[in-house]
């Protein structure tokens, strides 16, 4: 890549070497993509990624085990509840710690609520960066209204820091069951009207339909997660495959790309996916609140005050709204981590763009990167 | 739950003198301009001349400069209008969207938001005029110039009404598709001297864009020409009646389609949304807007929103019957105005009534226009060549061939003009009827949410 940007421009070539960010509106957050044009077709695309590093995985062997959540969820505010859990079933498994029902079912409850919210920021920009910019403000719509509650639920709307090492925060507040309830309800009937307003619009599915295809064996060679795996056709889910938490107890289906609109792993697959995968969410948050009552009232596991695990170590991987995220912690038998990793899912969706995107255009670009749903912080960390 | 109080509606000072600005803004400039296209006349210049300065108009010698400042007055006045038209239509687009949207929109300067485009205007006169080191400076300065006079000079051959038109050249339509060309000098040259790459691909974008889709917009124009056999605006207007079944885009059921493809190629050719492709947000930053700033970008934006007026404009005037009021003929016309120097009175009140007729349809228009933009996403630019030579060129040289065809068709059975009318209006009302009603089930489906009472 160096080479690439230190290159001296070919004054006699008809290429063009582009700077597609860092601050670019379709880029959503600082990532810089070195684009090489000719004309409107792109010879290649390289991300150029580093721009929102803020050491975070480093700070977790500084600061001691309960510490870290909250920097937990600096590493994908867009759905910082995964991360959460993510890093909190890690510890609970170095600790041996069990973790109550109740808190299961919380934690399934607030993750499917933040998948819900998440997945409507990624096709809402997804809509947005493909031009509409109505769908995007649906969404965002129906976004405020999860966060309300979300907030009701812990306090807060973005960096939730609501699970704890052990078990979850707070319980449910009074009368927030029934207003989720009422919500989903609503919600339901919201996705249709999207799927109206934008999915099917025949604009919109010849723009992603056939579009940046990642088949099924690039997929799982570059290690992609999540809807975006899912959107090739594999089918693998942490939840369903490698059950954690409370989901073993709920009934839900995982869709895969079927090539709606083109071939299996297009854009419109990705795409579609995302809003399949929010239905089903909604599903599982039902069911939980209808089975939560059943659960007896204790929230937290007995966890001593100075967390000390034993030598050892240990990885976590739950499904978060952008793929499966893994965390690999490893205790030296002090209170504060040797090392603390976050595999995340955005970081390996960046190193498949540079392999597919020679022959596209530069508005399929804009296609590929908003239908990875890639959130900056979680590729730097 | 984060409860913000806001306050709700709007002080009743506030609500009179949004609502005073608000009807007297098309009142003064709809009436400038009825009044200076009736007065920068010969006939009524000469008459000023004679009896109000004495002097005999033949001899004088400035009667020239009369009539030159009379001339100056009625172009400021139109450019004003222009300004204007833009201005609140951005207004008006933000509210409609907003409403698209569950937002509230514009809602603080003036009741409704409604002063929001002074603000903004003022805002933007205010900034730093930048431009870029590396720019071609004498270019990256002329463009804007060029984009607006392409503007400003259509307005010389677009009715507002029925004798109230700057210039009734015989070859109106030529010109003002002529003239609408040179926006895309202006485009090209901002993009190009901004060197920008973002600028150059905006710029590339639009010049392909708009030389292409001249070509279907240019042969569905010949629809209607072919039918008025005229090239003058007022003369195609003339040649259709009042009532919709007496429209072009009725009376001729390749005319419709030709509608369909004018509509299309305009949208293209004005840069609006699906086809913005030279501005493209999302992929291209801003276009061959991205280094322009305060003033010069001002002008861009009054063009690009002016233009929404006078492309709805030339679509009234050219399928939808123009200022054509029910019920008043050609000869009531001639009968109201008089013998005079100046016209009657009844003959000012009938050229109000056909710019009420003639600026309602065109905001009918314009709205169809923000609902579009609002919808659907944007094409890609290989869709957008394909849309264009594959599909809509082919289509309107059929539309040409077969009203040609239609025009013989007629000539011979004259009912058939009339009967495709009626039949072709009653299906448009039906199908309109049914969308409205399929978009309040949709609404009532999904459940409307929004707060309407900070309007």
């Amino acid at each position: 890549m160096e080479k690439l940007i230190l290159r001296r421009v070919d004054r006699n070539s008809e290429e063009m070497v582009l700077n597609f960010g860092p601050q670019h509106p379709s880029t959503h957050g600082v990532i810089n993509f070195i684009v090489e044009t000719d004309g409107e077709v792109m010879k290649r695309a390289i991300p150029d990624v580093g721009y929102l590093h803020r050491s975070i995985e480093k700070i977790g062997e500084v600061v001691g085990y309960p510490g870290f959540m909250p920097f937990t969820d600096r590493i994908d505010y867009v759905a910082a509840m995964f991360a959460n859990e993510g890093y909190a079933i890690a510890v609970e498994k170095l600790l041996k710690v069990e973790v109550p029902p109740r808190a299961q079912w919380l934690r399934a409850i607030s993750c499917e609520l933040c998948r819900i919210a998440s997945h409507l920021v990624g096709v809402g920009t997804m809509t947005m960066d493909i031009g509409a910019f109505t769908p995007m403000v649906h969404g965002l719509r129906e976004r405020e209204e999860i966060n309300d509650y979300i907030e009701a639920l812990c306090g807060a709307r973005l960096t939730y820091n609501y699970h704890r090492i052990g078990g979850v925060a707070f319980d449910l507040p009074e009368g927030w069951r029934d207003k989720v309830l009422a919500f989903l309800d609503r919600f339901d009937k919201f996705l249709p009207e999207f799927d109206r307003l934008i999915t099917f619009n025949e604009i919109y599915k010849r723009r992603l339909a056939s579009v940046a295809v990642i088949s099924r064996e690039q997929a799982i060679g570059y290690g992609l997660v999540g809807p975006n795996l899912r959107g090739s056709g594999v089918d693998w889910d942490v939840r369903r495959d490698l059950p954690y938490g409370a989901y073993p107890h709920f009934k839900f289906e995982v869709p895969i790309g079927k090539g709606w609109a083109g071939t299996v792993g297009d854009c419109f697959d990705r795409y579609y996916v995302r809003c399949l995968e929010m239905a089903e969410s909604s599903k599982i948050v039902r069911q939980a609140l209808e089975t939560i009552a059943q659960q007896p009232e204790e929230i937290m596991a007995k966890v001593p005050r100075n967390v000390k695990p034993e030598a050892g170590e240990t990885l976590s991987r739950v499904e978060s709204a952008r793929g499966e995220m893994a965390y690999y912690v490893v205790s030296d038998g002090t209170n504060k981590a040797y090392r603390v990793r976050a595999r995340t899912g955005s970081f390996t969706a960046m190193s498949v763009i540079e392999d597919i995107s020679s022959g596209l255009m530069v508005a399929d670009l804009v296609a590929l990167i908003s239908s990875l749903d890639v959130v900056a912080p979680e590729i730097d960390r | 739950m984060a409860t913000v109080t806001l306050p709700k509606g709007n002080p009743r000072t506030k609500l009179i003198i949004t609502i005073a600005v608000g009807l007297a803004l098309p009142v003064i400039l709809f009436g400038a301009v009825l009044v200076l296209t009736t007065i920068a006349k010969p006939a009524p210049v000469q008459a000023f001349v004679q009896t109000v300065l004495g002097k005999d108009p033949a001899t004088w010698p400035f009667t020239g400069l009369v009539y030159a400042v009379a001339a100056a007055l009625l172009s400021f006045m139109i450019l004003n209008f222009g300004a204007v038209i833009a201005a609140t239509t951005i207004w008006w687009e933000m509210r409609v969207s907003s409403r698209m949207q569950s937002r509230i929109g514009y809602n603080r300067v003036g009741a409704g938001g409604f002063f929001q485009w002074i603000a903004d205007a003022v805002k933007l006169l205010l900034k730093e005029d930048l431009i870029p080191a590396d720019a071609d400076q004498l270019m990256f300065r002329a463009a804007p110039y060029f984009v607006f006079a392409g503007f400003g000079l259509i307005f010389v051959a677009l009715p507002f009404g029925e004798g109230v038109i700057a210039a009734d050249l015989n070859v109106g339509i030529f010109y003002v598709v002529a003239v609408t060309a040179l926006v895309v000098v202006g485009i090209l040259l901002a993009g190009w001297s901004s060197n920008s790459k973002w600028a150059l691909f905006g710029g590339m974008r639009s010049a392909a864009q708009v030389i292409s889709y001249e070509i279907p917009a240019g042969i569905s124009v010949m629809v209607p020409i072919l039918m008025a056999g005229t090239l003058s605006m007022q003369g195609i207007i003339r040649a259709q009646g009042a009532w919709p079944w007496q429209w072009f885009v009725f009376t001729n059921p390749a005319a419709l389609v030709a509608f369909v493809i004018f509509f299309v190629s305009q949208l293209a050719e004005s840069n609006r949304p699906p086809f913005d492709l030279p501005e493209a947000e999302s992929e291209l930053v801003a276009g061959y807007l991205s280094e322009y700033s305060a003033f010069r970008y001002a002008i861009f934006f009054l063009v690009e929103f002016g233009n929404v007026w006078i492309m709805s404009a030339i679509a009234v005037t050219l399928f939808f019957g123009g200022w054509q009021v029910p019920g008043v003929t050609a000869d009531m016309y001639e009968a109201a105005r008089g013998a005079g120097a100046l016209p009657a009175p009844a003959w000012w009140g009938l050229q109000v009534a056909s710019m009420v007729v003639f600026a309602v349809k065109t905001m009918l228009v314009m709205n169809l226009v923000i609902w579009v933009r609002w919808t659907f996403p944007r094409i890609r630019v290989d869709q957008m060549m394909n849309l264009c030579w594959k599909y809509l060129v082919p289509g309107a040289f059929v539309t040409f061939v077969t009203t040609l065809l239609w025009q013989i068709l007629v000539a011979s059975v004259p009912v058939a003009a009339t009967a495709s009318g009626v039949a072709l209006s009653v299906l448009t009302l039906v199908a309109l009827v049914q969308m409205l009603r399929h978009a309040r089930q949709a609404v009532e489906a999904g459940g409307d949410r929004v707060d309407l009472s900070n309007w």
